[in-house]
């Protein structure tokens, strides 16, 4: 993929080319999902240090098989490369990236500077989140920021690109908005419930294009939300991918259940699982998460999958296929 | 109110190693509510530190005295006197900004912290406190239910619970309730919640300690 070298009319250095009519970014995953066609975005994960050939060979593994691929800020809040870095090195390896920005560590002045850096180094999608606590990782001593919430994260950024104004009230020349296709997260399985669909209408009205979501297994849980986000026409205002990670074993799916906050694990996951040999729950793991992707291709209101295999790239080509997946459009 | 709790009794011997005479000094505000800095406390303290310095066949004075508020210049004064019998150290029970006003006042008086500022807070139950403001110096709990998402939410989201809100409880800590469970409640059981679907604006931290060291002066009682 080019990073982007044309001149804007005034001469100004652009990073990526500006979107076509009736597109807010020049990238391909809002050309897929306008397209209509079902979308496949993949994880990568930064490597905790500094070669760059950790992010290339993660990448070959995702290339061709999806749209865009998400790659995380410091997730876990454990240091990591820098997600702008690392989206750049992906997209190096002919990978659309889907940068994603934490308000944990970064006030409104750096948040902003990146967001205008990395529009400038080609980046097209932006994903906007809360971001673990750091009592999580690998510096819990750190202090954390949150001088904005994911939500007004996502205005700011919707600010600078359809107003060309910083939260300050600082213009932005025309050629100088970051053109970024806009996106969030939502989680059907944390709590209180009934709000969490308020809290995705909530992001969409601050401007996400699009939203991802945590981890699906509980697949009621899953569509009793889609079928409230679809009622109160949330879908027709942004694009709801649904998220997917294949349990690679029994004790994952128990580890999921007890010690990951936010994600329901429901015993029929567990109970399928432990019907299978050790040696054969990888194989059963892609084979459930296939199962929930022909289930989502057809469920109103999804427009897409999110197959988040940190740590377990390499898979990502076997699952595509047997969900067939591929090919995808060509961007 | 300010809420404290008593340092690691080997850190606080810690700081006066050495010393042959010292003065635990109280304060009869927050900290004596709190059960942190009181003339009980005070009294806990001396009778450990001379234990502990008798155990080791070390001579040790320990005077004891608790100031109405030792945030107030006309009660630190009260120390002039007793101060002149020459301690090695004071050992200060209030919140941190006792020892910071004595240090002040008296330049050359060696002064510790013998507490632990940890926040502000209300007592839930006997023997239980909770934060519950961050004094961001621009009060808005009127809008969550009369909850504070500022310092009650382990990363004060300003517009509803992040994803790790799981029973009620917060991801950081299940002795954490997560706020925004509790103001969804209110606000679902008054038939708000369409009210909060409004976007809150970008907090102006400036008002906060963001804005650098606050000072409040109030001209209709400046002299």
């Amino acid at each position: 993929m080019s990073q982007g070298n044309a001149s804007s009319p005034g001469g100004a250095a652009q990073g990526a080319p500006l979107p076509e009519a009736g597109y807010r970014s020049s990238g391909n995953l809002e050309k897929v999902l306008r397209g209509g066609h079902f979308s496949v975005t993949g994880e990568l994960g930064p490597p905790r240090h500094a070669d760059a050939r950790d992010v290339r060979e993660k990448a070959r593994h995702l290339k061709g098989n999806v749209d865009s691929v998400n790659i995380t800020d410091n997730q876990t809040a454990v240091v990591r490369m820098s997600s702008l870095a690392a989206s750049v090195i992906a997209q190096e390896e002919g990978l659309e990236a889907n940068m994603q920005m934490v308000a944990r560590d970064r006030n409104r002045i750096a948040m902003q500077s990146d967001i205008l850096g990395a529009a400038a180094l080609g980046i097209r999608n932006l994903l906007v989140l809360s971001g673990d606590h750091q009592v999580f990782g690998d510096h819990p001593g750190a202090k954390n920021v949150y001088d904005l919430d994911s939500v007004n994260l996502l205005r700011a950024v919707r600010g600078m690109r359809d107003d060309g104004e910083l939260l300050s009230g600082q213009k932005l020349p025309e050629g100088g908005r970051p053109r970024l296709f806009i996106g969030a997260a939502y989680n059907p399985f944390a709590d209180p419930e009934e709000f969490r669909v308020l809290r995705a209408a909530k992001k969409i009205a601050a401007g996400a294009d699009f939203l991802q979501s945590q981890c699906i297994y509980d697949m009621d849980r899953f569509k009793r939300f889609m079928a409230r986000a679809v009622d109160m026409g949330l879908t027709e205002k942004a694009f709801f991918i649904a998220g997917v990670t294949p349990l690679k074993s029994l004790g994952m799916a128990k580890y999921m259940k007890n010690s990951v906050p936010g994600i329901t694990m429901p015993e029929s996951c567990i109970e399928r699982l432990k019907g299978v040999a050790k040696e054969k729950q990888a194989e059963e793991g892609i084979r459930m998460a296939c199962e929930q992707i022909e289930e989502f291709k057809g469920m109103a209101g999804v427009s897409g999958v999110h197959l988040m295999l940190v740590e377990w790239e390499h898979m990502v080509p076997t699952i595509v296929k047997e969900a067939r997946l591929v090919p995808r459009p060509a961007p | 109110m300010i809420i404290a709790e008593r340092k690691p009794l080997d850190e606080i011997t810690g700081f006066i190693a050495g010393a042959g005479k010292v003065l635990v000094a109280g304060c009869r505000g927050c900290v004596t509510v709190c059960n942190a800095g009181g003339t009980k406390e005070v009294e806990i303290l001396a009778s450990l530190l001379r234990l502990d310095a008798a155990k080791d066949g070390r001579g040790l004075a320990v005077d004891e005295i608790t100031l109405e508020r030792q945030c107030d210049p006309e009660y630190v004064e009260e120390l002039s006197g007793p101060l002149g019998k020459g301690y090695d150290a004071v050992l200060s029970m209030a919140c941190s900004i006792g020892p910071q006003f004595i240090a002040r006042r008296y330049p050359a008086q060696a002064v510790y912290p013998a507490l632990n500022t940890c926040f502000m807070g209300g007592a839930l139950e006997h023997g239980v406190w909770a934060e519950h403001c961050q004094a961001c110096g621009n009060c808005v709990i009127h809008l969550f239910g009369g909850f504070c998402p500022i310092s009650r939410c382990s990363k004060s989201l300003l517009n509803g619970p992040c994803g790790g809100s799981a029973g009620g409880k917060c991801e950081v800590s299940k002795d954490i309730d997560c706020v925004w469970h509790l103001i969804v409640e209110k606000l679902s059981a008054a038939g708000g919640l369409e009210k909060f679907m409004g976007i809150e604006l970008v907090k102006d931290w400036k008002t906060s300690r963001d804005g650098g060291p606050r000072r409040i002066a109030r001209e209709d009682l400046l002299k």
